[in-house]
């Protein structure tokens, strides 16, 4: 196929005269994954225990709370620790990337029609094309390892916040909207006093989102070498051992959950009290 | 003094503006323009002046370009052509900057749904005009507390404002209107999304500020009653276009066009017709020093009358002399018509409503005079024509009716 061929001697191209920005890309990106991943792996498993549990029941409640309780110490019993903090920490640093990056699109692709026209086919594009495919990029650009992972889970996780952020910014009423603009607001302060505030709650279900779709992902990087409770699932696929397999897969599960129950109240805290 | 001016403005919708703007220019109606260029005209060569301190408000059913035009005063449209002048300073030339300025300190603006902040305070909703002009947070909060205060708000400071009623919301858009200390309030239909009884409630309440305040006020409403209700001067619009602007009463006395009068013929106009505008002015008056019986009595049967007002030399109002006292008197060839004036007569100024004037008919068959603070008359209300205004119908029909009863 052409097309093909041509997609592949652009991302030689720019492998070729980009090398020195994969590089610092890289770099940056490494150290930011060994930074997260140091303290996460570093602290004894009670403290992250406990420290888990005392944010579930701040912001999801107690029921949840003991969810997170049980479903981390059955982790720890399973013999993954490590792995599953591994995975926690590069889903951490993707999403960090992918919201610092997606929000700020988020609110440009609302305020200006030019940028949502482009920005949207992007986002479908993003969303649609099979996960596996960004793996081979990912390699090209970064080598094996942790951190072609998470540049493959950014672009994979990045699109569902873009979308909530442009969404909730565009759902402020006009009429909210209107009245700031006429009491001589400047559009940095529309955005900042009225605009995300009343955006916050459809943000953060993108959040919630892009957070899911990270720890997704991060599973697939392991692929190309991703460090992780990925690497159990694959040993357990390539040796045929479904025992393995089932383990890492149901640490995978039990630590999506706990993630999507906090981070699914994140915006919702007064009330719930 | 003139507080805003309008000068020509026109609003036009759409791409092609250039083409739609000549043809207005040659005057093409809107559905000509619409037509030919796919143009909508909201706004068509509007002209006004609104002064300092008055209630100004614009009529006209939706779609009729009221609440564009208000929004073309602090340009959140901008006009396609035309001039805005607030205390004669050009809005419509002005940059961001100066505009940011007036909207913060001048221009003030109360919205039909409200448009407050929900997940706020009222009392961050009342100071957020302060907040947007940077002003301190102890500094806003002590004048926005002033604000709440006037406006009865007092007690639902920390209240969110999803949590109150939509009258107690308008009161926090209000509230937030007047901390600025504008000038100018703009409200557009800030009463129309209320219930009856509350939106009566508020008219009420914002005539009593007013009456404290005295801003320049910009009233936008789509219903009649409440445009006589606060307006001291209504301009009505249609279809872009201003079609009358006066007081309630001159556009319910003398309206203007047959889409006027439409609007105003349901109106009860028994509590807007005026005791001036109806009454008959000059009418005959027999004089007290110099007519005698003969010659006011040659004057009623020339005109048919039954009675008459007797005035002095200089139009003090005294009473009236009947027809049938005056022959009497002639009969016995009195000289004077002193001794048969009926004074015990009730009189009204010229500013009374006919609703007012009703209960003097059933005390008296005699014309209502009217008079000025210094009792000279100055016209007389006839029975028939009094009840001409509240029923509706001509001065023939009732006439005719008035007959039936005396022949039954």
């Amino acid at each position: 196929m052409i097309i093909g061929q041509y997609i592949e001697s652009g991302v030689n191209w720019l492998t070729d005269n980009f090398s020195g920005l994969f590089d610092g890309i890289n770099t940056g990106m490494s150290s930011l994954i060994e930074l997260i991943e140091a303290f996460w792996t570093g602290i004894p498993f009670y403290i992250t225990i406990a420290l888990f549990t005392a944010l579930a029941l701040w912001k999801a409640g107690r029921k949840n709370a003991v969810l997170t309780l049980v479903g981390l110490v059955f982790i720890y019993f399973t013999g993954f620790w490590e792995e599953t903090m591994q995975t926690f920490s590069l889903v951490l640093a993707s999403a960090i990337i992918a919201l610092a990056i997606g929000i700020p699109l988020g609110i440009w692709s609302a305020k200006n029609k030019t940028a949502n026209s482009i920005i949207r086919p992007i986002l479908d594009f993003m969303q649609t094309m099979p996960a596996f495919v960004y793996l081979i990029p990912a390699v090209l650009f970064f080598g094996l390892g942790t951190v072609p992972g998470a540049f493959a889970t950014i672009i994979f996780a990045m699109p569902p916040v873009v979308r909530l952020t442009s969404l909730g910014i565009q759902q402020v009423p006009e009429d909210i909207v209107e009245a700031t603009k006429a009491f001589g607001a400047t559009p940095r302060q529309l955005l900042v006093k009225v605009q995300l505030p009343l955006a916050m709650p459809t943000i953060l279900a993108g959040v919630n989102q892009t957070i899911m779709m990270s720890l997704s992902m991060v599973v697939i990087a392991s692929m190309i070498g991703a460090k992780g409770l990925g690497e159990i699932v694959l040993q357990g696929i390539s040796q045929l051992r479904i025992g393995l397999g089932f383990e890492g897969g149901l640490a995978v599960v039990l630590l999506a959950i706990i993630l999507d129950r906090i981070t699914q109240n994140l915006g919702q805290n007064q009330k719930k009290k | 003094m003139e507080k805003i001016k309008i000068e020509k403005l026109s609003l036009v919708f759409g791409k092609g503006k250039a083409k739609a703007l000549k043809m207005l220019d040659q005057g093409k109606s809107k559905a000509e323009i619409l037509d030919a260029t796919g143009c909508n005209v909201a706004v068509r060569d509007a002209n006004l002046t609104i002064n300092e301190g008055e209630i100004f408000v614009i009529m006209g059913l939706s779609g009729s370009g009221k609440s564009t035009l208000l929004r073309c005063i602090n340009r959140l449209i901008n006009p396609t052509t035309g001039k805005i002048f607030v205390n004669n300073e050009e809005i419509t030339n002005m940059s961001d900057k100066e505009l940011l300025n007036i909207r913060r300190k001048e221009l003030a603006m109360v919205f039909q749904h409200f448009g407050l902040l929900p997940h706020r305070t009222v009392l961050s909703n009342v100071a957020f005009g302060l907040e947007l002009q940077g002003i301190e947070k102890d500094e806003r909060e002590v004048k926005a507390q002033e604000t709440i205060d006037l406006v009865g708000l007092k007690g639902y400071e920390n209240q969110k404002v999803s949590e109150l009623s939509g009258g107690m919301q308008q009161r926090v858009g209000l509230a937030r209107g007047l901390a600025n200390s504008p000038e100018v309030l703009l409200m557009d239909e800030a009463f129309s999304a209320l219930d009856p009884l509350i939106r009566s409630q508020m008219q009420d309440e914002l005539l009593l500020l007013q009456e404290k305040m005295q801003k320049t006020i910009l009233f936008i409403t789509h219903d009649l009653e409440e445009a006589i209700k606060l307006g001291d001067r209504i301009a009505i619009m249609k279809d872009g276009e201003i079609v009358q602007v006066g007081t309630s009463e001159e556009i319910i006395t003398n309206p203007a066009d047959d889409y006027v009068e439409s609007f105003v013929e349901n109106v009860d106009r028994s509590k807007i017709v005026t005791a001036g505008s109806i009454m008959f002015k000059k009418p005959k008056v027999a004089r007290l020093k110099k007519d005698g019986p003969a010659v006011v009595l040659r004057t009623m049967r020339d005109l048919g009358l039954s009675s008459m007002p007797v005035v002095r030399t200089n139009r003090t109002f005294l009473g009236f002399v009947k027809l049938e006292d005056v022959v009497d008197l002639k009969k016995k060839e009195i000289k004077t018509i002193e001794s048969i004036i009926r004074d015990s007569v009730m009189t009204v100024n010229p500013d009374e409503t006919v609703e007012d004037m009703l209960p003097l008919l059933s005390k008296t068959n005699l014309p209502i005079p009217v008079v000025n603070e210094e009792n000279h008359l100055l016209g007389v209300v006839s029975p028939t024509s009094l009840i001409a205004e509240t029923t509706g119908k001509d001065k023939g029909e009732i006439n005719e009716i008035i007959q039936k009863a005396i022949e039954l």
